[in-house]
C-alpha cells in the first residue's frame, strides 16, 4: 500500500500559522519554537509572513516583526533543520528572496495560483541560481482540472523546481481527488511531488495519507494545527501515524508532541478547531487565510461571515484577494438593508 | 482667430509595436481630434496589427524605428508599445530625430507621468513613461488623498484577468510591483508605497479591480474632504477612461482610507474586461493630446 519508505516533512506553523495569529509572531517565539523543532529533527521549517515574503501589508495584515528578523532568528538556532521561505510572485520579489537567502534560508517555495505557473519562472530560476532547494507550489488546486495541474506542474519542473506541490489552500479537496492529482503528477514528473493540506473539512490527515500512498514524498504539517483556516495536517499526529505505518520521517515522536503541547498551544489565540466559518472555507472552496478577515468584516458590516465566504467562493476569488472580502461585505450589508 | 485652425494644426503621431497595446492605440488615435495617426512601425509585416494598419491607410514601416529615418517628417510624437529592451534603442533614434516619445514599456527612461497628476510638468519632455496599468489606476487616488492629508503609507492591490496579462508582464512580474510602488511614492506623494498584483483566471474574465489603501497623518484626517477629493479625481480620470469608476464610497477606519475601484475597458481593440490595458492606452493618448495642444499653443 505505502511504497515510499520515507517522507520529508516541512513544518509550516511559523508561516501558515502567521495567518491564525494575525502575523504577530515575535523573534522570541520563532527562536524558541524553531530550536525545539530543530532538536526534534524536523527537516524543514518554513518562516515567512503568511502570504510569503513581502506579505506584510494592509491587504493581508502588517507583520508585528519584520519577517527577515524572524528568518534570521530561526536560522541562528537551526543546525539541523533547513529554513524555508515562501514567495508569491506579485506580492514578494526576487529582491526579498535574495535577502532571505543571504540570511541563511536554504529552501524557496514559489507559489502561484493553479493556472498561473508561468509567473514563477524568474523566481524559480533565481532561487536555483542562489543554490536554494526550490519548490513550485500550486495553490488552490481544487479550482482546476487535473490536466491543468499536470501542465502547470510541468512548467515549474521545466524552470528547474526540485519538487512540485499540490496545495489544497481551501481545504476543499476530497481524498479521491487528491489521489487522482498526485497520481497524475507522479506519472509525468521526474521530480518529487508534495502535498499541502488544510483541515477545513477534517480531511487533512486522510488526504495526506492518500497523497503519500500515491507517491508524494514531501508533506506539509502545522504543529497543533497552527495554520490558516482550521490549520493544516497536524504535524505531531502525522509523525505518530507515519511511525505506526512504518514510514520514516526522522522526527522524534515524543519531542514533537511536547512542542505542540508546551510551546505552541500557549500561543494560540483560540483552539485551532473546525468552527462553522472554517468549515465553510472547505465547503465553498475559499482560500483559508480569508477566515479572520471575513469574521472581522462580518462584524463591521453586520452580516453573516458565512454569507461573505460563500459569495467569495461563487465569485471564484483566488488566493490574495482579501480586498474582495470587505467589498462583498459592504455589498451584502447594502443589499440586506435594502431588503430589510 | 482663423476658423478651423485646430484642424489644420493636428499633430502627427506614430506607433511603434503592433501587438495588443499598439493595436488598441491605433483604434483610439483614429478618434482623436488633435492627433493624426500617420504611421505604424513594426517588425513583422504579417502581424494582425500591421495588416490592419495597412488596411486603414497608415504608412507602414516594417523594419523598426530605423525605417523612420528615411521619412522623419511623418510623425512628431511616437508611442512606444514594444518592450523595455527595444525602447532603449527606439529612444536613441527618436531623440536624434527630435521626436517626443511616450513610453508604454517598463523601461522608464523618462519621468513617470499620470495625466491627472503631473503631466503639466513634463509637456516639453522628450520622453515620458506611463508607469504601469495599476499605477495609472491608483496613483491619482493616492494623490487625491495626499492633497487633503499627507499619506504616510500607500498600498495598492490590482487584480486583473489572467487573459489580460501578456507574456511580458508574466515574465517579469516584479517589474510591475516595483515600478508601481515607486510611482505611488514619487507621483502619488506617499512617503512609502507598496503594490501587489493578482491574476485571476475566472471565466468569464473579471474586469480590472483596484484597491487603494492609505494610512494618513491622523491630525490631518478629514473624512468628508478626502471623500470629496477622491470622487473629484475619479471624475477627472473618468473623462479619458470612461470605464473608470468607484465600486463603493471610500471606507474610513481610524487613519486608514480604503478605496475600491474598477476599470472596464472601452472594448476598442481589446475586450472590455481588459481595463488594465485600456487605462494604459487611454492615458497615453491623453498625454499625447496634451503634448499636441502644448505644441499648437506655443
Amino acid at each position: 500500500m505505502f511504497k515510499n519508505p520515507e517522507v520529508k516533512i516541512t513544518e509550516v506553523a511559523l508561516r501558515d500559522g502567521s495567518h491564525a495569529i494575525r502575523h504577530q509572531f515575535t523573534v522570541e517565539q520563532v527562536r524558541t519554537i524553531t530550536k525545539a523543532l530543530n532538536d526534534a529533527r524536523v527537516p524543514y521549517i518554513e518562516v515567512s509572513h503568511g502570504d510569503g515574503l513581502g506579505g506584510s501589508s494592509l491587504q493581508y495584515g502588517l507583520s508585528r516583526t519584520d519577517e527577515l528578523k524572524l528568518i534570521e532568528a530561526a536560522v541562528s538556532v537551526a543546525d539541523y533543520s533547513k529554513i524555508s521561505v515562501l514567495l508569491l510572485p506579485g506580492i514578494g520579489t526576487i529582491e526579498d528572496l535574495k535577502e532571505a537567502q543571504k540570511l541563511g534560508a536554504k529552501m524557496a517555495r514559489i507559489a502561484t495560483h493553479i493556472t498561473e505557473a508561468d509567473i514563477s519562472k524568474q523566481h524559480i530560476e533565481t532561487a536555483k541560481e542562489l543554490g536554494m532547494e526550490t519548490v513550485g507550489f500550486l495553490m488552490m488546486s481544487h479550482m482546476a482540472p487535473t490536466e491543468t495541474l499536470v501542465e502547470q506542474a510541468k512548467l515549474m519542473e521545466s524552470y528547474g523546481a526540485d519538487t512540485v506541490y499540490v496545495v489544497d489552500s481551501a481545504g476543499a479537496l476530497l481524498p479521491h481527488e487528491v489521489r487522482e492529482k498526485i497520481r497524475a503528477l507522479k506519472d509525468v514528473l521526474e521530480i518529487e511531488v508534495g502535498f499541502h493540506a488544510h483541515n477545513n473539512l477534517s480531511l487533512a490527515m486522510g488526504n495526506t495519507l492518500a497523497a503519500i500512498e500515491e507517491g508524494a514524498t514531501r508533506i506539509d504539517g502545522s504543529i497543533r494545527c497552527l495554520g490558516a483556516g482550521a490549520g493544516n495536517t497536524q504535524t505531531e499526529v502525522l509523525v505518530a501515524v507515519l511511525d505506526r505505518l512504518g514510514i520514516e520521517t526522522g522526527i522524534d515522536v515524543y519531542k514533537i508532541m511536547d512542542i505542540a503541547e508546551e510551546l505552541v498551544a500557549p500561543i494560540l489565540p483560540r483552539p485551532q478547531e473546525i468552527n462553522r466559518d472554517s468549515l465553510v472555507l472547505g465547503y465553498a472552496g475559499v482560500y483559508s487565510s480569508f477566515l479572520l478577515h471575513a469574521e472581522r468584516a462580518a462584524e463591521k458590516f453586520g452580516v453573516d461571515s458565512r454569507d461573505i465566504l460563500v459569495e467569495i467562493g461563487k465569485r471564484k476569488a483566488v488566493g490574495g484577494q482579501e480586498d474582495m472580502i470587505v467589498d462583498v461585505a459592504a455589498e451584502l450589508a447594502k443589499a440586506g438593508s435594502r431588503s430589510g | 482667430m482663423v476658423k478651423g485652425c485646430a484642424e489644420l494644426a493636428k499633430v502627427k503621431v506614430g506607433i511603434i509595436g503592433s501587438g495588443n497595446i499598439g493595436s488598441d492605440l491605433m483604434v483610439k488615435l483614429m478618434k482623436s481630434e488633435v492627433l493624426e495617426l500617420t504611421t505604424m512601425i513594426g517588425i513583422d509585416p504579417t502581424s494582425r496589427g500591421m495588416q490592419h494598419a495597412k488596411k486603414i491607410g497608415l504608412k507602414v514601416i516594417d523594419n523598426g524605428i530605423d525605417g523612420l529615418k528615411e521619412n522623419p517628417e511623418l510623425v512628431d510624437i511616437l508611442f512606444d508599445a514594444t518592450s523595455a529592451k527595444a525602447h532603449y534603442y527606439n529612444y536613441e533614434v527618436a531623440k536624434k530625430l527630435g521626436k517626443q516619445m511616450i513610453d508604454l514599456t517598463p523601461a522608464a527612461i523618462g519621468p513617470f507621468v499620470v495625466p491627472t497628476v503631473n503631466l503639466t510638468e513634463h509637456l516639453d519632455a522628450d520622453n515620458v513613461n506611463m508607469i504601469t496599468c495599476g499605477g495609472q489606476a491608483t496613483i491619482p487616488i493616492i494623490h487625491a488623498i495626499n492633497q487633503v492629508a499627507p499619506v504616510e503609507y500607500g498600498e495598492i492591490v490590482a487584480t486583473i484577468a489572467s487573459k489580460s496579462a501578456g507574456p511580458g508582464t508574466r515574465a517579469n512580474i516584479d517589474e510591475f510591483t516595483q515600478t508601481t510602488a515607486k510611482g505611488i511614492e514619487r507621483i502619488g506623494g506617499a512617503k512609502k508605497g507598496k503594490a501587489i498584483i493578482i491574476l485571476n483566471p475566472a471565466e468569464p474574465p473579471i474586469i480590472m479591480r483596484n484597491t487603494v489603501y492609505a494610512l494618513v497623518d491622523e491630525k490631518a484626517m478629514d473624512e468628508e474632504k478626502i471623500a470629496k477629493s477622491v470622487i473629484e479625481m475619479v471624475e477627472k480620470v473618468n473623462s479619458y477612461v470612461p470605464g473608470y469608476r468607484l465600486r463603493t464610497e471610500p471606507i474610513f477606519d481610524g487613519n486608514k482610507v480604503t478605496v475600491f475601484l474598477e476599470v472596464e475597458g472601452a472594448g476598442h481593440y481589446l475586450p472590455t474586461y481588459a481595463g488594465n490595458l485600456d487605462i494604459m492606452t487611454a492615458a497615453a493618448v491623453k498625454v499625447a493630446e496634451e503634448f499636441a495642444k502644448n505644441r499648437i499653443n506655443v
